[in-house]
């Protein structure tokens, strides 16, 4: 997933003289923008909006989905009671997601805006260091799964086999079995590749950013922290935006990766997230079309916070134009 | 991730543009040395990933696997190629990913042309619209997608016998299609408008069509934009695991990233053939990027900064 800021200065132009020329538009090239315009569109709504919206009735009815539609019941909040109140696995799901995201905010993310900074730097060898790093955002997070479970397998893996903490019944340490430790061990795989984004997410900011700033900070005596916080940090204001919604957007995701760790029916006690669960509705045998609807819902709602506030916030200044 | 607070002062000024050589500073020196320790951390699971799908299973389990290589070989990966049957997987990968990234690009196009060229009331609208999709989790929508997928009929020839959309690499293409589009029409519609309305305006003069102003004179100039997005969607696409899971029935159809998670079960009964077929998996996408690396980076930047 990619965030993209505002180019509102872009605009600038395309406005007054667009609307003249649309009345020279013929009635073939009306046909034809619409199709340009309508199929994709079409597409878009059909596959994203209508299931999100579909989504929300749905979390209102009660349906095992072998029957036909007809046999759709309206249940009213029951889901969301059971949810709330029943489900074993719904508050460790919520309680891991937010730990998610509270440890991306906290040590990833800002060691990869950290990163990029010391890379804007004009130092050597800087493409080999952005290279090396980079490299875990490129293979997909079920590869990264793969990877970090020749990491962690408690008999053979590395981080035991250093530790000496693969024998059993002498020291043994699962990582990713311990329903106390696999949370934090899964959360370490995943930093791998967030702080790498964020990296050359920020990177890309800081580079469009204008040196000269930094440059006076520095002649004028600050030292380097007050440079950051008090000079580039704030001028990099659309970025950091992006780079606090990839940051939650990326914690609502998360999937590959747990699902894969998780062993073959993608759960596993202490990795339970909304996106598994949701996901492990359809998989599995029983498939409760309403209530997995519900879960969709609470996962949409918490999305749409960071979504709404990052579309209008970018949409804005072109609003405006 | 430690040597976090060994960088300070790092010589705030940049270095002047003088003539000799610049001498070497102490926090050069610890940054070089943070930077190299960073970058050797961040390969070290790779590393480790490599050296155990080189060694045969009778050395790890006699010398364990924290232990000196007596020998190395390719054969856990001709194995992991051969067992698991794994080239069927990536021509499913091929099948899916070239289709979704060209229609993708194409539609993507379609709309910024759109947007970006004429000042209709919706613009703005369509784009709030795409941008907000793609960001939303592709969880929140699965289960009535899966639903519709089961209703939606399709021929066989389509849909791999299933007669459905579900099961079909057609349903799992177009759920690529619909939700990449959201980027990369914002991207490109970015890229767009900073291409001057005199080109296209000189065209609508000589009578050109609406699409001869896009087809002929847009799309060429727009070369660059789309080598960047074709590099970043054919990696999303392909390391898609997602949609490859849910959307198919059986495993014979899933695509690479996706079926490798069954396969381990079934086919990879040690370490070293795990390591070996999901270092597999990714070196289509990591030769992509080693050797598209600068359209990778400006792609997902295309986005980060203004067009």
């Amino acid at each position: 997933m990619t965030v993209i800021t505002d180019a509102a200065e872009n605009v600038a132009g395309a406005g007054v003289s667009g609307s003249r020329r649309v009345r020279r538009l013929t009635g073939r090239d009306k046909i034809v923008l619409g199709l340009m315009v309508g199929i994709p569109t079409l597409l878009h709504v059909a596959l994203v909006w209508v299931p999100t919206l579909v989504s929300v009735l749905l979390s209102f009815s009660s349906w095992d989905g072998i029957g036909g539609l007809a046999t759709i019941k309206f249940v009213g909040v029951q889901n969301y009671v059971t949810m709330f109140t029943v489900s074993p696995t719904f508050w460790p799901a919520v309680q891991h997601n937010v730990i998610w995201l509270v440890f991306f905010v906290l040590l990833p993310t800002p060691f990869g805006v950290f990163l990029a900074y010391q890379l804007d730097k004009s130092i050597r060898f800087t493409r080999f260091y952005q290279t090396a790093i980079f490299l875990p955002v490129v293979i997909s997070a079920a590869v990264t799964g793969f990877i970090w479970q020749t990491i962690y397998d408690p008999d053979n893996g590395l981080v035991n086999s250093i530790l000496g903490t693969n024998k059993p019944g002498v020291a043994y340490i699962e990582w990713l079995g311990d329903s106390h430790l696999n949370l934090w061990a899964v959360l370490i795989a995943a930093s791998w590749k967030q702080a790498a984004y964020i990296m050359i997410l920020y990177l890309a900011g800081l580079k469009g950013a204008d040196p000269s700033l930094r440059e006076a900070a520095a002649l004028d005596g600050a030292s380097e922290w007050q440079t950051f916080t008090r000079v580039t940090f704030p001028a990099l204001k659309p970025i950091n935006i992006i780079i606090l919604v990839v940051t939650i957007i990326e914690s609502l995701r998360a999937f590959d990766l747990v699902y894969v760790v998780a062993g073959s029916n993608g759960t596993k006690p202490g990795l339970e997230l909304l996106s598994i669960l949701i996901a492990n509705n359809i998989l599995g045998e029983s498939s409760l079309v309403g209530y997995g609807s519900a879960l969709a819902v609470i996962l949409l709602v918490i999305s749409l916070v960071p979504i709404l506030s990052y579309v209008f916030q970018t949409f804005r200044k072109e609003q405006q134009s | 991730m430690t040597a976090v607070a060994e960088v300070p002062a790092t010589a705030a000024s940049r270095p002047a543009p003088a003539p000799r050589r610049k001498p070497i500073r102490p926090a050069r020196v610890v940054l070089h040395v943070f930077l190299t320790a960073t970058a050797l951390v961040w390969l070290v699971p790779f590393v480790w990933a490599v050296y155990t799908s080189l060694r045969t299973f009778a050395d790890t389990s006699q010398h364990g696997y924290f232990s000196l290589a007596t020998a190395l070989t390719f054969e856990n990966y001709q194995n992991a190629w051969e067992q698991a049957g794994l080239p069927h997987y990536f021509l499913n990968s091929v099948i899916i990913t070239v289709p979704a990234v060209l229609v993708t690009l194409l539609f993507s196009a379609s709309v910024a042309f759109f947007v970006s060229r004429f000042n209709f009331k919706v613009n703005l609208l369509l784009l709030m619209l795409f941008t907000a999709g793609n960001l939303l989790p592709p969880q929140v929508i699965i289960t009535p997608l899966f639903r519709m997928y089961l209703l939606i009929p399709l021929p066989d020839w389509l849909s791999n016998g299933s007669g459905l959309m579900y099961n079909s690499f057609l349903g799992v293409i177009l759920i690529h299609v619909a939700f990449q589009s959201g980027f990369c029409t914002f991207v490109l519609s970015n890229y767009m408008k900073t291409i001057p309305h005199e080109l296209t305006e000189a065209a609508l003069v000589d009578g050109a069509s609406v699409f001869r102003q896009f087809w002929q004179i847009i799309l060429p100039l727009c070369r660059p934009a789309f080598a960047a997005l074709a590099t970043l969607l054919t990696i999303w696409i392909y390391n898609d695991f997602f949609w490859g899971l849910v959307l198919f029935q059986t495993g014979a159809n899933r695509p690479i990233t996706s079926a490798i998670a069954s396969l381990q079960g079934q086919y990879f009964s040690n370490q070293n053939l795990i390591a070996a077929g999901a270092l597999l998996t990714a070196i289509p996408t990591l030769a992509i990027y080693l050797a598209l690396q600068r359209q990778f980076v400006s792609g997902l930047t295309l986005g980060a900064n203004k067009g």
